[in-house]
C-alpha cells in the first residue's frame, strides 16, 4: 500500500492574483507539514498559474506544479476535478487542502470520491495527531448550532475544505528555495459534459464585505427595504459595508451578494452592527469571528444579544438615525 | 420525464438553539420529545424544483428517495402530498451510520434500481452535517454530469438549462440529460401540501428496500466503511458579556451607544 506523505495545496486566482485563501492554505499547510517534517505542495490551475510560482515559495511551497493546459485557463468542475484528482494520485499526499469557496465546494467531494478518500467540507481547524499519523478536523455542523470534531483514517487520503480567514499565512520568507514543476496534462473538452454558456457578475455595492472593517447589517426586523436606507446612511458615515441575513434575501429586499450567514458570506470585521436580527444560528455562524459586535434589536430577549459586547433595546426605526446624527457629531 | 429526488428527514432547523441539546458521552444530538423530524429544507426545495419542472412540461413522474428509519415515512408522505408520484424507503440495519459516501453509494445503487431517470435532484446540503457532499459523489458513482447549486432549471428538449449560485453571480450551464443537479435556498419557497395531496399520500403504498433488494457491498457501507470518525460533539460557547445601553430618553440611549461604538476605537 501507498504512504501517503506531505501536503498539497490547491492555489486558487483571484481577480489577477494569488488569492488571500491561498495563501492563508499555505501557511496552514507549512504549519501541519513541518510538525512531521514533511513536505508541502502547491497546485495552480490554469497558464496564468506560471506567474504566480515564485510568490508562493516564500509562502511555505516546496514544489509549485503549474496545470497548463488550455482547457483550465477557467474554472470548469469536470476539468478542475480531473486534475486534482491526477496530481493526487502522481503525488500521494497525505492532505489535499482546497478553500471552502466556489471552487472547493464543488469539486471536493468529486475528487474525495475518485481519490476514495476522506472528506471534512468546511473546516475551521484542521490538527495533527503525530502518533496515530492521522488528522483532526473541527468543522461546524447543524447550521452551526455545534462543531463537530473528526478523526481521519490512517492511510488514506485526507480532502478538506477550510473556511477563509481560518488559517494564517506566513510572513513571507525571502530566499527560501522551492521548485517549480510544469504539469502538461489536458483534457479533451469534449469530456466536459455540462457547458458554461453564460457567467453574470453581480454588480458589488460598496465595500466588499469580506474585506470590510466595519459591516453594518439588517435582518427580518426592518419589515422591508426601506429599512435598508437607514442602515446604508449608517454604514456610509462608518466607511463600513452593509450586509444582511437570509431574510431580507429570501424577501428580495437586498441582493444575494448581500447575505451573511451559513448559505452566504462568512465575514469578520473588527465591528459588526447588527439591526434587526434575531440571531439565527444559521447567521451567527457568518459573524461570529466579529471582534467587537453591537446589535439594535426591540427585543430584550433576542438570540443576537447573547453574542454581542454592546446592546440597546429599541426600534430601530428611531434609535438608528438617532446613532447615525450621533456619530456624524463624534467623528466630525 | 422521469425525475428522482433524494430527501433527508433531518431535526427541524428552525429549532431554538435553547432545545438544541447534545448527548456529550454519546456524541449524538438529543431530539426533543414530540418534534417530528422534517425534510432537510434544501431537499424540500429540490422537490419543489422537481415539481415546478413537472408542471411547466405538463408531464413527468417524481419519485422521492430516502434513506432513513422512523421518520422516513413521514418526510416521503409529505413530499407525496406535496404532489411527488413515488417513494421509495431505503432501510436496513447494515446502512446505519453510514457516511457521506456510504450514503451516496446506497442511493446510487437504488437509483440504478429504479433504472429510468433523466434527472435526479439532491438539496445543495442537509441541515445537520452540512457537508453538501452527497449529490456530487452519487454523481460521481454513477458517471453523470453535475451542476450544484442552483436556483433554477429548465428544460429544454433532450437538454436541461441550469442557473447556478456563484459567490457573486450566477453561471448558466446547458446539459445533456440525465444529469444531478443540487438545489439552493435562491430557487424560492417549498410549497405548502395541500388538503387533497395529504389525503391522497395517506394511502399510498411505500416500498421498502433493504440490502438484499440493493445488493450492497458490505465494505462500502454502513458503520465500517466510515472514513473520518467523529470523536467529539459539542455545542460552542460563543457566549460574549453583553452591555445594555439604557438612558432617560432614547435620544439618550442612542448618544451613549454611539460614544461607546467611538470609544472601541475601531472605527
Amino acid at each position: 500500500m501507498a504512504e501517503y506523505k506531505g501536503i498539497l495545496v490547491i492555489g486558487e486566482l483571484e481577480e489577477g492574483k494569488l488569492a488571500p485563501i491561498a495563501k492563508e492554505l499555505l501557511g496552514g499547510a507549512r504549519r501541519l507539514a513541518d510538525s512531521r517534517g514533511e513536505g508541502v505542495s502547491l497546485l495552480l490551475i490554469g497558464e496564468k498559474g506560471t506567474t504566480f510560482a515564485q510568490e508562493t515559495i516564500p509562502l511555505g511551497a516546496d514544489k509549485v506544479y503549474i496545470a497548463t493546459h488550455p482547457v483550465f485557463s477557467e474554472f470548469h468542475s469536470d476539468s478542475y476535478t480531473f486534475i486534482i484528482s491526477e496530481v493526487c494520485q502522481k503525488i500521494q499526499p497525505a492532505l489535499c487542502l482546497m478553500g471552502q469557496t466556489d471552487l472547493g465546494r464543488d469539486v471536493a467531494p468529486r475528487v474525495a470520491a475518485r481519490l476514495e478518500a476522506g472528506l471534512c467540507m468546511d473546516c475551521l481547524e484542521v490538527k495533527i495527531d503525530l502518533e496515530q499519523r492521522c488528522f483532526f478536523q473541527t468543522r461546524p455542523v447543524y447550521g452551526g448550532k455545534a462543531m463537530a470534531v473528526m478523526a481521519s483514517t490512517p492511510g488514506r487520503v485526507q480532502v478538506n475544505t477550510v473556511r477563509p480567514k481560518s488559517m494564517v499565512p506566513l510572513s513571507p520568507q525571502e530566499g527560501r528555495k522551492g521548485e517549480t514543476i510544469i504539469l502538461h496534462d489536458g483534457l479533451d473538452p469534449s469530456l466536459m459534459k455540462a457547458k458554461i454558456t453564460k457567467r453574470e457578475k453581480l454588480p458589488l455595492e460598496g465595500i466588499k464585505l469580506e474585506e470590510a472593517k466595519v459591516i453594518v447589517a439588517g435582518g427580518g426586523g426592518l419589515g422591508g427595504p426601506e429599512g435598508f436606507e437607514l442602515i446604508k446612511e449608517l454604514a456610509r458615515i462608518l466607511r463600513g459595508a452593509v450586509g444582511a441575513t437570509r431574510v431580507p434575501v429570501d424577501e428580495k429586499w437586498v441582493p444575494l451578494s448581500m447575505e451573511i450567514g451559513q448559505t452566504g458570506k462568512i465575514v469578520s470585521p473588527d465591528l459588526y452592527i447588527a439591526i434587526g436580527i434575531s440571531g439565527a444560528a444559521q447567521h451567527i455562524t457568518g459573524c461570529l469571528s466579529s471582534k467587537y459586535i453591537v446589535a439594535i434589536n426591540k427585543d430584550p430577549d433576542a438570540n443576537i444579544f447573547k453574542i454581542s459586547n454592546l446592546g440597546l433595546v429599541a426600534d430601530y426605526r428611531v434609535a438608528v438615525p438617532l446613532v447615525t446624527e450621533k456619530l456624524k457629531t463624534l467623528l466630525r | 420525464m422521469e425525475i428522482i429526488v433524494c430527501i433527508k428527514p433531518v431535526l427541524d432547523p428552525d429549532l431554538p438553539p435553547a432545545k438544541f441539546m447534545i448527548d456529550t458521552p454519546k456524541n449524538r444530538v438529543v431530539p426533543p420529545a414530540g418534534i417530528p423530524f422534517v425534510i432537510s429544507p434544501y431537499d424540500a426545495l429540490a422537490v419543489e424544483a422537481a415539481l415546478r419542472i413537472k408542471e411547466e412540461k405538463k408531464e413527468g413522474r417524481i419519485t422521492v428517495i430516502t434513506l432513513g428509519d422512523g421518520s422516513a415515512d413521514s418526510i416521503v408522505r409529505k413530499a407525496l402530498a406535496m404532489g411527488a408520484e413515488e417513494g421509495v424507503i431505503i432501510s436496513d440495519p447494515a446502512f446505519e451510520e453510514s457516511d457521506g459516501f456510504g450514503t451516496a453509494q446506497i442511493l446510487a445503487q437504488a437509483i440504478k434500481k429504479i433504472g429510468r431517470y433523466d434527472l435526479i435532484l439532491c438539496g445543495r446540503q442537509a441541515a445537520d452535517w452540512d457537508m453538501g457532499m452527497v449529490g456530487s459523489v452519487i454523481a460521481e458513482y454513477l458517471g453523470i454530469p453535475i451542476v450544484t447549486r442552483a436556483k433554477e432549471i429548465k428544460i429544454l428538449g433532450g437538454k436541461v438549462k441550469v442557473e447556478r449560485v456563484i459567490t457573486n453571480g450566477y453561471e448558466t450551464f446547458e446539459v445533456e440529460l440525465p444529469v444531478l443537479i443540487t438545489v439552493s435556498n435562491e430557487l424560492g419557497q417549498a410549497r405548502i401540501p395541500s388538503g387533497w395531496g395529504i389525503i391522497k399520500a395517506a394511502k399510498k403504498e411505500i416500498p421498502i428496500w433493504s440490502v438484499t433488494h440493493l445488493g450492497s457491498d458490505p465494505l462500502k457501507i454502513g458503520k465500517n466503511a466510515v472514513r473520518n470518525h467523529l470523536l467529539k460533539l459539542f455545542v460552542p460557547a460563543y457566549e460574549r458579556r453583553c452591555d445594555m445601553i439604557t438612558g432617560e430618553t432614547m435620544a439618550e440611549a442612542a448618544s451613549r451607544l454611539a460614544e461607546r461604538i467611538v470609544e472601541t476605537k475601531l472605527i
